[in-house]
């Protein structure tokens, strides 16, 4: 176990001064990452679970994004001041406490989740918010000759939102969409708190089993630099495959 | 035995909210400092010091911020430095808030006119005069609105030393509200702290893009 003062009088006694790594020398403590290699597989799990939720998240998030688009454009006043005010709420207000109102305060008004559908909906509507600013961005970035244009056609309100507003406006605002979905991924380590199971919450129950708690730590932070690494050359990839067509 | 809630809970959540004033006040001060430092090695000519604070940068900004104040949090004890839940998420906050104002100080610096450091440079001025009057000034004018949009984001920051233990506003609505039994209005009423502080500032921050927007 951790004792450090005992360890290094140890070795001190054995007059060895060679057998002295640099780990002990500098800190009187020995790693042990032994017990995370034993773990391996649910670590991998863990990672798989963390990617899982926040897909369903930011899907979940996309379509709330769209609709608070959607609801703005249509310009109808109380539905306006609605989605603004959602917005700013959840942008002003920290995720932790926006979890535990989802996950804790519903079930005192008879809204009850299990921790795994309540961490997509908080993520969910966390990325929505997001995801409506980003949107609506790239939709306000299309020219209104090309609306007009549109309309001239004779292509109806939904034909010219989707195919002439739609389409260039994803392309403007794919990299910002991208990043914020890796944001989302990060921010589901806090999900483990209201008990909800993903890497995080693996790594909190390896951390009690073996306690070695700096070790856990300092490899679940490395799979997340790991995950983000892989998604963000996945995302750049994406963006040079399906987005790369010349627009003039 | 349950408590209702009252004056004395609202209290405790006002106490608790100082605390994350304060933590957030550090964070972003001691951030700045070491933010600079990072813009400025960034845009340096020493490439080793400029690629290991990239590396940096990449390691805050890619990990979560929860699993970053953990490490620290179990990490400095190894170090035989005795530290308190306050002083690991103070210290945590403080490299994130670097890494992030580094990142956004380091774009604006790169973005400045290139004429500008040539004129300064054929005027015969040294690089720190040519940093402190000339690149600064207009660089951190330039990177204002990002840089109060990420003090929101580090306030929002400042919620998660409630899970390493430390009380603040958030960690105290989890105590009041386990006492009240009323996790909706108390959770409200946290919510609702967080949102008087940071919609002013993301107002600001709104605000001075369009001013910076308009007057380009």
């Amino acid at each position: 176990m951790r004792c450090k003062k005992c360890t290094s009088l140890n070795i001190l006694k054995s007059g060895d001064i060679r057998r002295l790594s640099w780990e002990e020398l500098a800190v009187g403590y020995s790693f042990d990452f032994s017990v995370i290699f034993a773990a391996w597989p649910q670590l991998l799990y863990g990672c798989w679970l963390t990617l899982v939720i926040s897909a369903k998240a930011m899907a979940m998030g996309f379509a709330i994004g769209l609709i608070c688009v959607v609801v703005r454009r249509t310009g109808v006043g109380p539905l306006v001041w609605l989605v603004k005010a959602f917005i700013e709420i959840i942008r002003n207000t920290p995720f932790p406490v926006q979890a535990f109102f989802i996950y804790l305060g519903l079930p005192t008004i008879g809204i009850r989740l299990s921790p795994d559908t309540a961490a997509v909906i908080a993520l969910g509507l966390n990325g929505g918010a997001y995801a409506a600013e980003i949107i609506r961005g790239g939709v306000e970035s299309v020219q209104r000759g090309q609306i007009e244009a549109g309309r001239a056609l004779g292509l109806n309100g939904f034909q010219v939102f989707r195919y002439i507003i739609l389409r260039p406006a994803l392309r403007v605002s794919f990299p910002a969409l991208a990043s914020q979905f890796i944001l989302l991924m990060l921010t589901s380590s806090v999900v483990a708190s209201i008990s909800a199971t993903e890497l995080a919450s693996i790594g909190q129950q390896l951390e009690s089993t073996t306690f070695r708690s700096f070790e856990v730590y300092l490899t679940l932070t490395a799979l997340y630099l790991g995950m983000s690494a892989t998604l963000t050359a996945i995302f750049a990839t994406t963006e040079r495959v399906f987005f790369s067509y010349p627009t003039r | 035995m349950v408590q209702t809630l009252g004056f004395n809970q609202i209290l405790i959540l006002l106490e608790a909210f100082r605390w994350t004033l304060a933590l957030a006040a550090i964070a972003f001060v001691c951030g700045a400092v070491g933010g600079l430092g990072i813009a400025l090695i960034r845009t340096s000519v020493f490439g080793v010091l400029r690629r290991a604070a990239a590396t940096f940068i990449i390691v805050f900004q890619g990990t979560p911020l929860l699993m970053q104040l953990f490490v620290i949090y179990y990490g400095l004890p190894l170090l035989n430095v005795t530290v308190n839940a306050w002083i690991a998420v103070a210290i945590g906050l403080t490299l994130h808030a670097s890494a992030y104002l580094g990142e956004i100080w380091r774009s604006t610096i790169m973005a400045m006119p290139k004429g500008q450091e040539e004129a300064a440079k054929a005027l015969g001025l040294k690089y720190w005069d040519r940093t402190v009057y000339i690149v600064l000034p207009q660089a951190l004018r330039m990177a204002l609105p990002s840089t109060v949009g990420f003090l929101v984001q580090l306030i929002k920051g400042t919620s998660l030393a409630a899970i390493i233990g430390f009380t603040e506003l958030t960690r105290a609505g989890q105590i009041v509200s386990n006492a009240t039994y009323q996790p909706l209005i108390v959770f409200s009423l946290v919510g609702a702290l967080y949102f008087a502080l940071c919609w002013p500032l993301s107002h600001f921050s709104f605000n001075l893009e369009k001013r910076f927007a308009n007057a380009r």
